[in-house]
């Protein structure tokens, strides 16, 4: 795009006016993708934390409650689902901390694409490095509580929705949090007073599925929240990472 | 040195541009304009604003009072984009991850000047042989090579540079200066910080002094 | 309203205003309470215990009034920057943590000889409960930046953020038949209000004097609030010193 006239009086370089064309919004939002990935890959060992996490809590219930298996099956749905909800918290927190304190933010800030989509491109890696293991790892968890065979791909369809409205969720209190002073307890506190409408949600389609009534409901809540947030959730994000960089 | 001839608006104007913070003053009113192939060196010593000048002319911090103009479109992340290129006190690369990988990412996101490559870039920046190792196992020096390699690789006519001479050697700070030279003969602009400290590049540069 | 912006004459404003408000504020609790504990009739169904209506009813309204009024002032501070707008949206966080807190507890001591229990996890209660865990996060969060406009920026857009929430509270007793009551008091059809007049007027009197209360408290607060913000410059100097306004050549 030229954006200066110049008389071509000698071979004064172009090259200075003619702005080159900038990488397409889904080059830039692949090539994040790929860096969170590469991040993650080299920081396999701490991925497994709230996974043994999760497997230690859970394992937690039947010495705590102990052992009957009809008092198991009632409560394991909702137990896990909280599980979940607590296992993601730590590194929800950390989203964006490491890139605010080495200036990555601030490169993102200046890059020609939307803030918005680089920030729904974080949650996106985010959601997939480190919630996506624990819902993998449910079959096992859910035998751990004697989960009712009929429940399990009910909870699991109710995660897939949850997770990553809590996700995006999260992402715009991490960004709130990420400049201020450092407090782990913090964004905790702001995120499950949020995270109640979702978990009775999610809660409720598991129940309903564990008395064998219809399940569709509430899960269809759920998408549609999810829906909104996807929309709304990376925009108040990108805000709140404008005032994070501000120093 | 052959000077293009002015494009018809400077690359970067300034017009009573002035930033508060807490409502004590800190800089400003401003006026200055950054043309083709010029270079201007903002001094002052810690705490009058220098890097906080340069976070306002970069879109981060908006002003307190006047305006800002690129190519005399007024500053907005359209009239920004592809056009500045940013260099502060923090590297904007993660430790964890190689040269490679860190420029490769930037240039996915900005870009490349044309035929440049993270390789060819990080050779001319004299430490090729560092490009895929984690970048914490650098040296400070080593580590503000690889910003400068962001120079050479990623696209902007206006470069902002915050304390580019920081951590750097003898063969450094020459490598700084030669980078700002080729780039002004292409016909780019720099606004560059110093403590002052430093022998500036540029003995036609014009300055100006950021008061405590 | 340029001129209400500027700090000092705000400041001025606000101090002249607030007593009056005050007073009209405590001379209209007087008279809707009086009304509602002597001169309105027991309820056929719950006689006499009832009557804490009258404080738990606009405690909640207030609840849900504040936060929408913290948003509004959030929603400029973040837009526009205004100082003003940013210290009147965090100084009226913890009038509506305030209420928000006598609501619950209104309720909660009103739920025991009415429903037999102290606290249920029904719609309405749970979403008011949630308010006031909002309440504290806008204020955890503000304090924890060490710039404060800044911080008060961060609380502003948690406070948007949450906003999601007041609708819930506000329709959960139609989407969600659980134990609270229904609506009785319908503002957008008053046919539709199942609310004896003599009930009803005390209760709206009490509405108007938290109101008129309210923002009596938040002139109070935000004159405060202005002080600390702007403590460095003339105008404050000035008021607590006692010296006359010197004209100086240089820059502040």
């Amino acid at each position: 795009m030229v954006t200066a006239i110049h008389p071509l009086a000698d071979s004064t370089p172009v090259a200075a006016t003619t702005r080159p064309r900038s990488p397409g919004t889904l080059r830039a939002c692949a090539a994040l993708l790929r860096r969170d990935f590469m991040l993650a890959w080299r920081r396999r060992g701490e991925l497994f934390l709230p996974l043994l996490y999760a497997v230690i809590v859970t394992a937690l219930f039947p010495f705590a409650l102990g052992p009957d298996p009809e008092l198991l099956a009632r409560i394991a749905g909702g137990v896990l689902l909280v599980i979940v909800v607590l296992a993601m918290l730590p590194a929800l927190e950390a989203m964006f901390r490491a890139d605010l304190e080495d200036g990555t933010l601030e490169q993102w800030l200046l890059a020609p694409q939307p803030l918005a989509l680089l920030a729904l491109t974080r949650v996106i890696a985010h959601w997939l490095t480190t919630v996506l293991p624990l819902i993998i790892v449910m079959p096992l968890l859910g035998a751990l509580l004697n989960l009712p065979v009929k429940v399990l791909p009910v909870l699991i369809a109710a995660l897939l929705l949850a997770t990553p409205l809590l996700v995006l969720l999260g992402s715009v209190l991490s960004a709130l949090t990420a400049g201020a002073r450092r407090s782990g307890i913090l964004l905790a506190l702001m995120l499950l007073p949020l995270a109640v409408p979702v978990v009775i949600f999610a809660a409720g389609a598991i129940a309903a599925a564990q008395s064998g009534m219809p399940y569709l409901a509430p899960l269809t809540w759920l998408a549609a929240a999810l829906v909104l947030a996807i929309v709304l959730a990376p925009l108040a994000c990108a805000a709140a990472l404008r005032i994070a960089v501000e120093t | 040195m052959a000077t293009p001839p002015a494009p018809s608006a400077p690359l970067l104007s300034a017009h009573r541009l002035a930033f508060s913070r807490n409502d004590e003053p800190v800089f400003g009113p401003l006026d200055f304009s950054l043309g083709s192939g010029e270079t201007v060196l903002v001094e002052g010593d810690n705490g009058s604003g220098k890097t906080t000048l340069l976070r306002v002319l970069a879109g981060m911090l908006p002003p307190g009072d006047g305006e800002i103009r690129f190519d005399g479109q007024p500053s907005s992340r359209d009239s920004r984009n592809g056009r500045v290129l940013w260099l502060g006190h923090r590297s904007g690369m993660n430790e964890s991850l190689s040269a490679r990988e860190n420029l490769g990412f930037l240039a996915g996101l900005y870009g490349t000047r044309a035929g440049m490559t993270a390789a060819t870039a990080m050779e001319r920046v004299g430490i090729d042989g560092w490009i895929d190792e984690p970048l914490r196992t650098l040296s400070a020096g080593q580590k503000k090579r690889v910003g400068l390699a962001r120079l050479l690789l990623l696209p902007g006519d206006v470069w902002l540079l915050d304390e580019p001479y920081a951590n750097l050697d003898r063969h450094g700070i020459e490598l700084v200066n030669a980078l700002i030279a080729e780039h002004c003969a292409r016909g780019g602009a720099a606004l560059v910080t110093s403590h002052g400290a430093v022998r500036f590049a540029d003995p036609h540069a014009r300055h100006i002094h950021l008061a405590t | 309203m340029h001129w209400l912006g500027s700090p000092p004459n705000f400041y001025r404003f606000a101090g002249a205003l607030r007593p009056w408000l005050m007073a009209v504020a405590l001379a209209s609790a007087a008279v809707g309470l009086y009304g509602g504990l002597v001169l309105a009739p027991p309820d056929y169904q719950q006689g006499d215990a009832y009557r804490i209506i009258f404080i738990h009813v606009p405690s909640a309204w207030m609840s849900l009034f504040i936060y929408a009024t913290m948003a509004v002032a959030g929603l400029i501070a973040l837009v526009w920057r205004v100082k003003l707008a940013e210290v009147i949206a965090m100084e009226c966080a913890p009038t509506g943590a305030a209420f928000t807190l006598i609501t619950l507890l209104t309720g909660s001591l009103w739920g025991k000889p009415m429903w037999g229990t102290w606290w249920t996890w029904d719609a309405r209660l749970t979403s008011e409960l949630v308010l006031f865990f909002l309440y504290l996060g806008v204020i955890g969060l503000y304090t924890a930046f060490e710039d404060r406009r800044r911080g008060a920026r961060a609380a502003s857009l948690l406070a948007l953020v949450g906003i999601v929430n007041l609708p819930i509270i506000h329709y959960s007793v139609q989407w969600w038949n659980t134990l609270h009551q229904g609506t009785t008091v319908d503002f957008l059809d008053p046919a539709r209000s199942s609310i004896a007049p003599a009930m009803l007027w005390p209760l709206l009197v009490m509405a108007l004097a938290t109101h008129l209360y309210f923002f009596a408290s938040l002139l109070g607060r935000t004159r405060t609030g202005l002080l600390s913000l702007e403590s460095g410059k003339q105008w404050v100097r000035v008021l607590v010193d006692g010296q006359p306004a010197q004209t100086t050549g240089a820059p502040t």
